[in-house]
């Protein structure tokens, strides 16, 4: 199966603003956030988009 | 022996000769192979001898040899399919991949170029019976020049200008100029992509130019002949480091984003300046008929 355009997983510092059916990753500083967000790139394939400081979105193109 | 035997020949090596003149292998990297020469010579002669004997068939009133001619053209666009599915196929391995449009392009080409073959072979042969061997060997020079003007298309550098623009980040958005390429997370992507990219914009020299250069296929064909020359920052695996191109939905400038193996803004701007205006891309919204 190929995915096109899907949010593969979420990570973030924020407690409640992210749900939903991709995996969400919550950390506690921004740079265990980054070390989080660039892992999940190499291994999910994806790209890591930054939402905003808070949040890191990892999305198959 | 015949009398047609020195004709048929002089047609048959006239147009093979054109084959081979008009198979260059260079930086698309196509045919490189010796197979696929082969493939071509071969086609390429079959060609030339078809188009020869139309004449001395016509000459001694076999007029319906004429419609094997069909059985060519048939035969010629099977050549096209051909090279589309190999070309097609291997795209998919291509670190920065080619595209439909550029495909269908180099395609076309490979078929076009059988039937000047079948049509200078026809020439020659018919001015070699119909006059002597030098308006033959007259024929097949004009013929050799006619197709090399058929067969060299515009350049992109006829048409847009090219300028070296740095390349900047506004939060996480990646731009070049004004125009907005993609966001890019990480730091450390950031950093590789502000070390190893480039930016280019290139702005249209009149309003048709602008839906060609808006044109999907176009800027994949600009971003591949970018990324073979000059080599590519990327693996597999690494899809946030991939070369670009975004509007500017106002004027229809495009914005390149480029991540090339050596950083040489004036060989790249040069390369983008030979990248082929590719056929289907053209389009003329400002001619109107009646």
């Amino acid at each position: 199966m190929k995915m096109e355009k899907a949010i593969l997983a979420s990570i973030t510092t924020l407690d409640n603003k992210v749900q939903g059916s991709a995996a969400v990753f919550k950390c506690e500083t921004k740079e265990e956030m980054e070390a989080v967000a660039a892992n999940l790139e190499a291994i999910l394939d994806g790209i890591a988009h930054r939402l905003s400081d808070q949040l890191y979105i990892i999305v198959k193109h | 022996m015949n009398e047609y035997t020195y004709p048929i020949m002089f047609g048959i090596i006239a147009g093979t000769v054109l084959r081979v003149f008009m198979m260059r292998t260079d930086y698309r990297q196509y045919p490189t192979y010796l197979h696929g020469k082969i493939i071509h010579l071969s086609l390429g002669f079959i060609a030339a001898a078809l188009g020869t004997i139309a004449i001395p068939s016509i000459m001694e009133k076999e007029f319906t040899a004429v419609t094997f001619l069909t059985l060519a053209a048939s035969q010629f666009r099977e050549v096209r399919n051909m090279e589309r599915n190999t070309l097609a196929e291997m795209d998919s391995y291509e670190l920065v991949p080619r595209g439909n449009t550029y495909i269908e392009g180099i395609a076309v080409a490979f078929e076009s170029r059988n039937y000047l073959v079948i049509f200078t072979s026809f020439i020659v042969t018919l001015c070699y019976l119909a006059v002597n061997m030098w308006a033959a060997l007259g024929a097949a020079a004009a013929c050799f020049v006619l197709s090399s003007i058929l067969m060299s298309g515009s350049k992109l550098g006829d048409i847009v200008t090219i300028e070296q623009r740095e390349l900047t980040f506004d939060g996480a958005g990646l731009y070049v100029d004004n125009i907005y390429i993609m966001n890019i997370g990480l730091p450390e992507r950031q950093d590789e992509i502000l070390r190893y990219g480039m930016g280019f914009i290139l702005t249209p020299k009149s309003f048709n130019i602008r839906s060609t250069i808006a044109n999907l296929g176009q800027r994949q064909a600009i971003l591949h002949d970018v990324s073979v020359t000059l080599g590519v920052f990327r693996d597999s695996g690494t899809p946030a480091l991939v070369p670009l191109i975004k509007r500017d939905l106002n004027d229809g400038r495009i914005g390149v984003f480029i991540l090339p193996q050596e950083k040489d803004p004036a060989r790249a701007r040069e390369v983008i300046a030979n990248v082929p205006v590719l056929e289907n891309a053209i389009q003329k919204p400002g001619k109107r008929s009646g």
